[in-house]
C-alpha cells in the first residue's frame, strides 16, 4: 500500500466530518467530537469511509476512547502504517 | 371523569405549501396541489428549515414532521421550552410506510458497494417511530412517545391515542399527528399494481368518474393540551378534540366493508365520546379517497350513522381532492384542515366533483368554498373520518372556537 501521510488523512477526515454537520472552519486537530456534536453513529460512518479509502479497519473498541479529531487522525495513520 | 382536550397549535407541510394556513386558504381558493398525478410537497426545501445535521439524519418523512411540529409548537408558545413538566408531555406521530427513501437508498448501497457500507444511520432514519423520536428529542418531550402504524387511518389514530392519554391523565399535553413521504417509483408502482391509484391521475372524490386515489406526501401536527392547564397558562385555544371512535371491519385486506356498518360504528362511538348529537354536526371532513369502493362505503356509513336526512343536511368535503392521499399523514393533515375550517368558518370544496354519482346523494360541496353555517348556538363542530387498508376505521370529533 502506498504510504499515507498525516496531511492526507487529516484533509479526508475533515471533509468527512464537515459533511456530517459542523462547519469546516470549526474542525481542527484540537476540536473534540463532543463540541462538534459528532456522536457514535457519525464515528461509525467515518470508520466506513476510512476503511473504504485506506483499507484500515476501525472497530468500536478502537474508537471508544477517541476525544479529538487529532486522536482519530493519529489512530488512522498508525493503523495504515502497521 | 374524562378531561377535556384543546388544540393550541397546528402545523402542516403539504402539496399546498409549508404551513397550516396555506393548506386551508389555498384549498378554499380552489387550488389543487396535485401536479402530474402526484401530490408532492414541491415548495418544501428541507435546508430552509433544518440544519445540515438534521437533514442528513432524518428521512424525508421525519423532515416533514419536524417542520410541521415546529410550526405547531411555535404557535402554541412551546418554544424554546415546553410549558409543562416534560415527563407529562408526550408525542405520537403516525406513518403508513416509514422511511422508504432511506430503505431504498441503503438497499442500493448494499447491492452496489456491499453490506458493510450500509449507513449506521439507516435504521434510525427509516424506523416508523423516527418522526416521533425526532420531534420528542428536538423539543425535549419526555412523556410517552411512539409511532402509530395503521396505514391510512394512522394520523387519526395518533390524535385519538393522544386524546385518550390526556383524557385519562397519562399526560397533560401531547404533540400528535402523522407524516408520510413515500413518493418513490417503488412506492407509486406498488399502489399502482394493486389498482388503487387513479390511472388518470385525477383526485375527484365522490364524483361518478372517480377511478382511484392520487398519492400525496406531507405532514400534519397538532398540539393537544388538557383544557384547564391550557387555560391556566393563557394559551390561545384553536379548537377542541372532543371525541374519538375507532373500529375495524374484519372483512378484507383492502376493500372496505360495503354496508359501511363498522365505519358507522366508529362515527357513533366518536359522537358518544364527545357527548354530542348528530344535529350538532356542521361539517364532515370525509376520508373521500376518490376510489369507487371507499367513497361508496363512506357514503353508506355516513347515512347509517347520521341518518339519511341529517347526512344530506351536512356539507361534506374531501381534503384529498386538493393534496391527494397522504396515507399515514392523511388523518392528521385533514384534522389540521378541519380545525382551520371551523376556526375560519369557511368550508373548502371537494375539487373535481362535477358529475354526481346517483348512489352517492349527499352534499359534497361542489365548485366553491362556502360559509360554515351553524345549526344552532353551539361551537362549530365537525367530524373527520379516516379509513385504512386493513379495515381500520377512525372518526374524530373536532370543535372550533365559539
Amino acid at each position: 500500500m502506498p504510504a499515507v501521510t498525516s496531511q492526507q488523512v487529516e484533509s479526508r477526515v475533515v471533509e468527512a466530518l464537515a459533511s456530517f454537520g459542523p462547519e469546516p472552519e470549526q474542525i481542527t486537530r484540537e476540536s473534540t467530537f463532543e463540541e462538534l456534536d459528532i456522536d457514535s453513529l457519525d464515528l461509525v460512518e467515518l470508520a466506513q469511509i476510512v476503511e473504504d479509502e485506506y483499507g484500515v479497519v476501525l472497530k468500536g473498541e478502537d474508537m471508544k476512547d477517541l476525544q479529538t479529531v487529532g486522536d482519530a487522525i493519529d489512530l488512522i495513520v498508525s493503523k495504515a502504517e502497521a | 371523569m374524562k378531561r377535556r382536550v384543546v388544540i393550541t397549535g397546528i402545523g402542516a407541510v403539504t402539496p399546498l405549501g409549508v404551513g397550516a394556513r396555506p393548506l386551508h386558504e389555498r384549498w378554499a381558493a380552489g387550488e389543487c396541489g396535485i401536479v402530474d398525478g402526484v401530490g408532492a410537497c414541491s415548495e418544501f426545501e428541507p435546508t430552509e428549515y433544518l440544519s445540515v445535521k438534521e437533514v442528513r439524519r432524518l428521512d424525508r418523512f421525519s423532515q416533514l414532521a419536524v417542520v410541521a411540529a415546529a410550526e405547531a409548537l411555535g404557535q402554541a408558545g412551546w418554544t424554546p421550552e415546553p410549558p409543562y413538566d416534560p415527563i407529562r408531555a408526550g408525542c405520537v406521530i403516525s406513518t403508513g410506510i416509514g422511511g422508504i427513501h432511506t430503505i431504498e437508498s441503503q438497499h442500493d448501497v448494499m447491492r452496489e458497494r456491499g453490506a458493510k457500507m450500509i449507513s449506521p444511520l439507516g435504521i434510525p432514519q427509516f424506523m416508523p417511530n423516527a418522526a416521533a423520536a425526532a420531534v420528542s428529542m428536538k423539543h425535549g418531550l419526555r412523556g410517552q412517545t411512539y409511532g402509530v402504524v395503521s396505514a391510512c387511518s394512522g394520523g387519526a389514530h395518533a390524535i385519538g391515542s393522544a386524546l385518550r392519554m390526556i383524557q385519562y391523565g397519562d399526560a397533560d399535553a401531547v404533540v400528535a399527528g402523522g407524516s408520510e413521504a413515500a413518493l418513490t417509483a417503488f412506492g407509486l408502482a406498488s399502489f399502482m399494481t394493486m389498482q388503487a391509484l387513479s390511472p388518470t391521475g385525477i383526485s375527484r372524490p365522490f364524483d361518478a368518474r372517480r377511478d382511484g386515489f392520487v398519492m400525496g406526501e406531507g405532514a400534519g401536527i397538532l398540539v393537544l393540551e388538557e383544557a384547564s392547564a391550557a387555560e391556566a397558562r393563557g394559551a390561545t385555544v384553536l379548537g377542541e378534540v372532543a371525541g374519538y371512535g375507532s373500529t375495524s371491519d374484519a372483512y378484507h385486506l383492502t376493500a372496505p366493508e360495503p354496508s359501511g356498518g363498522p365505519a358507522a360504528r366508529a362515527i357513533e362511538l366518536a359522537l358518544a365520546d364527545a357527548g354530542l348529537e348528530v344535529g350538532e354536526i356542521d361539517y364532515v371532513n370525509a376520508h373521500g379517497t376518490s376510489t369507487q369502493l371507499n367513497d361508496a362505503a363512506e357514503t353508506a356509513a355516513l347515512k347509517r350513522a347520521l341518518g339519511t336526512e341529517q347526512a344530506k343536511r351536512i356539507p361534506i368535503s374531501s381534503t384529498k381532492s386538493t393534496v391527494g392521499h397522504t396515507l399515514g399523514a392523511a388523518g392528521a393533515v385533514e384534522a389540521v384542515a378541519t380545525v382551520e375550517t371551523l376556526r375560519t368558518r369557511v368550508i373548502p370544496p371537494t375539487l373535481g366533483y362535477e358529475v354526481p354519482d346517483p348512489e352517492l346523494d349527499l352534499d359534497f360541496v361542489p365548485g366553491e368554498a362556502r360559509p360554515l353555517i351553524l345549526s344552532n348556538g353551539h361551537p362549530p363542530t365537525a367530524i373527520s373520518n379516516s379509513f385504512a387498508f386493513g379495515g381500520h376505521n377512525v372518526t374524530l370529533v373536532l370543535r372550533g372556537p365559539q
